[in-house]
């Protein structure tokens, strides 16, 4: 191999046109040029859906950009950091940032401690357990459209909830009260996708060692204190990935305020940023400032995102 | 090597984004599409009478003109028509007429290059002022030129159901509803009765335009005819602006309308005894409510003929992209003459906005007196503002209006102060 590798990068003056063509191309495209090749089509994917357009939301933030019919003489200077400014000068805007914290605060811990406890209950050897994944997995791939429906249900001021309540029902009620709206939409959209981040425990419970299990129980733990110390920190990358995940869709939150509240309601209580970027992207046409609020809202996931990281794998 | 990768992947990114939004497309119709004749697409509001009616129509031209073809089909499905419309006009295929194009959507859609002034066409300004008379300055631009004709109008009033007034023992012939007073006591007797879960169920979401349906009807009566905005500046910050919001905040404190959105249609599903419609609700409600109609109430109990409200008007735009503007234009003026104004009024219940209304169909009317009421109402509407950032004007208004008024978070009248002059800044932003 060491010769392989010498002959490779040190060719000789006299190698035939084959062989040096050959070279290039490794040069390029590696020695394994067929993987750049597997990994093209997603690459190309990647560039085509996710760089470009954030490339040029980053571009649309610092001009005063709207949208035009193709051909129509328009000027959009650059502006600095105008739109910045709009956009944080905004009471709408601040608000929904706050709000979207308050999602976060309630969604990720919960999301969190759920699946790894049904995970954990699932794993093992319970009655039902194919019905019962199968169960906490449909609400995942079923339409939000169809689910919030259930919801309004379930919560609106004569739903089934206030019913069962009688007069200990809140007063407004849930999605009309703007101490409760939020709330509410965290846990829908925890019960929503508790079944993903479900099926994420189970693929890493099955690496934790059952001889880990064996020993504790040997030195005297029960359940509750196996599960603290042998399932919890055995799963721990899955946490990492799960609170990572559960942190980028839930500040992408858009459907749930936009169906379940009717558009952030009551007054602007459970308004995402996402919200307020189709607001004033799409409804007000002004792409300028719904850039702006974006690229904050990405550089706040990231932020927030590394920080988990940080301190969810630290030793 | 990690960061030098992040590095390189953000300058790559960057690059994309830089050189797509440098980059430019195609053209649209242009000065020589002016005259140019030959087959156009038209859009039609999905709306199941409207969709009759404009087959009829180009049925009828098409039969006419054979070169010349037209070719009509529904909006296509989305939020709203402006979104749909909007997302067309960047894209360059949006069709020639949309026969559903919200005054409220218009100034977006010039700024972004997408309409063809009227104007433009030799007969154009003289053809919108004959047909619609000194109602159709609402519907001229800042820069007073014509980017819309006036269509077809709304007008919206207080639709009531007999029914349940008569079980809250309230005279379905003539029910107190002229005055501020007087609309409020026979709401807490509608609901106190157990007659009606609400007395008025209009939506208190936070959609921009869903103070057409509360506040400025109200207001456009209270006020004497008054727009939102009038020489770019705020006019609800007013005693009539006040009178109008303090009204339904009492409605709303006093649970006579509910602060939660109903799901579906509240009242023809009897949940609500009253709604605020204009005559598209009369094919509508046909054998579903006894229904009957009143002006919108006015804190002094004005005469019904003096009465103004909202207009709810849809009209009908040309768009830039369309290559044959000279077909489009002839088929404007065909759609709107007084044969198929007509046809639109039978057909739709949809009162046209032309200033002979009342009496180029008054066979029709007096045969149809609940549309009369609708026709006499349509002589004193008030039109949205033409004006610059117009849906985030009325998103700010709402917003400003669902915090005061349905939530009651903080006081009216300051709220009003603080919504116009937010206002007011935003309408004099280009």
């Amino acid at each position: 191999m060491p010769n392989a590798t010498v002959t490779r990068d040190q060719p000789g003056p006299t190698a035939p046109p084959s062989k040096r063509r050959s070279r290039r191309l490794r040069t390029v495209f590696g020695r394994q040029p067929l993987g750049i090749g597997l990994a093209a089509p997603y690459a190309v994917f990647l560039a085509a859906v996710f760089a470009y357009p954030l490339g040029l939301a980053v571009w649309i933030s610092f001009h005063d950009y709207f949208f035009a019919a193709p051909g129509a003489q328009v000027s959009r200077p650059f502006v600095g950091l105008d739109n910045y400014k709009t956009a944080l000068s905004d009471p709408a805007v601040r608000r929904s940032f706050l709000n979207v914290v308050e999602f976060l605060v309630i969604n990720v811990p919960l999301t969190v401690v759920l699946s790894l406890v049904l995970a954990t209950a699932l794993n093992g050897a319970i009655r039902g357990r194919s019905f019962l994944r199968v169960a906490y997995y449909v609400p995942y791939v079923s339409a939000s459209v169809a689910v919030v429906a259930v919801w309004l249900f379930l919560f609106s001021g004569d739903g089934m909830v206030n019913k069962l309540l009688g007069p200990l029902a809140p007063d407004p009620s849930w999605l009309v009260n703007s101490g409760l709206a939020m709330p509410v939409i965290a846990i829908f959209v925890t019960w929503k996708q508790l079944g993903f981040f479900i099926l994420l425990y189970l693929a890493a419970l099955q690496n934790v060692s059952k001889e880990l299990y064996e020993a504790a129980s040997v030195d005297g733990a029960g359940k509750f204190r196996s599960f603290m110390s042998v399932t919890v920190p055995g799963v721990r990358p899955a946490t990492t990935l799960v609170v990572i995940l559960a942190t980028i869709t839930g500040a992408n939150l858009f459907t749930e305020p936009y169906l379940l509240t009717n558009g952030g309601g009551p007054d602007g209580a459970s308004t995402s940023p996402v919200f307020v970027m189709y607001q004033k992207g799409i409804e007000q046409g002004s792409p300028d400032v719904a850039s702006a609020i974006g690229v904050i809202l990405v550089i706040g996931v990231l932020v927030i995102s590394l920080i988990n990281r940080r301190l969810l794998e630290r030793d | 090597m990690k960061s030098k990768t992040v590095a390189a992947a953000a300058v790559l990114t960057l690059a994309i984004g830089a050189t797509a939004a440098c980059g430019s497309s195609g053209g649209s119709g242009g000065s020589s599409a002016l005259t140019a004749h030959g087959p156009i697409k038209v859009w039609l509001s999905n709306n199941t009478e409207e969709v009759a009616w404009g087959k009829d129509m180009v049925k009828a031209w098409n039969a006419a003109h054979p070169k010349e073809i037209v070719t009509a089909q529904e909006i296509p499905a989305g939020k709203t028509s402006e979104e749909v419309i909007g997302a067309a006009i960047t894209a360059g295929n949006a069709p020639c007429l949309v026969y559903n194009t919200a005054p409220a959507a218009v100034p977006g859609f010039q700024k972004a290059g997408g309409l063809v002034a009227l104007d433009s066409f030799k007969d154009g300004k003289a053809y919108i002022e004959a047909r619609s008379g000194a109602a159709a300055d609402q519907y001229k631009s800042p820069d007073g030129k014509f980017y819309q004709i006036p269509w077809k109008s709304n007008p919206v009033m207080i639709f009531y159901n007999k029914d349940i007034m008569t079980k809250a023992g309230i005279d379905p012939s003539a029910p107190p509803l002229a005055t501020y007073d007087q609309f409020i006591a026979t709401s807490k007797k509608l609901v106190s009765s157990g007659a009606a879960k609400a007395a008025i169920w209009p939506a208190p979401t936070s959609e921009f335009f869903q103070s057409w349906f509360d506040f400025y009807p109200l207001y456009a009566a209270e006020s004497g005819g008054k727009q939102l905005i009038e020489n770019g500046k705020a006019t609800f910050d007013s005693d009539a602006g006040k009178k109008v919001a303090n009204f339904w905040r009492t409605m709303y404190a006093d649970k006579l309308a509910p602060q939660e959105k109903y799901p579906a249609d509240s009242f023809a599903d009897k949940k609500a005894a009253m709604a605020i419609v204009g005559p598209w609700a009369i094919p509508v409600y046909k054998g579903k409510v006894n229904w009957g109609v009143a002006p919108v109430p006015t804190s002094t109990g004005m005469a019904a003929d003096k009465v103004s409200t909202f207009s709810d008007a849809k009209n009908i735009a040309m768009y830039s992209a369309c290559k044959n503007q000279g077909t489009a234009w002839d088929l404007l003026k065909f759609s709107t003459s007084q044969e198929q104004d007509g046809a639109l009024l039978t057909k739709t219940g949809q009162m046209p906005l032309r200033k002979d209304l009342t009496t180029v169909y008054a066979d029709y009317l007096s045969a149809h007196p609940d549309y009369k009421t609708f026709a006499d109402q349509a002589a004193r509407t008030v039109e949205v503002p033409n004006m610059p950032n117009s849906i985030a004007v009325w998103q700010a208004f709402r917003d400003s209006y669902s915090s005061s008024v349905i939530f009651g978070k903080t006081p009216v009248d300051a709220s009003l102060a603080s919504a116009a002059t937010k206002v007011t800044a935003l309408a004099g932003q280009s």
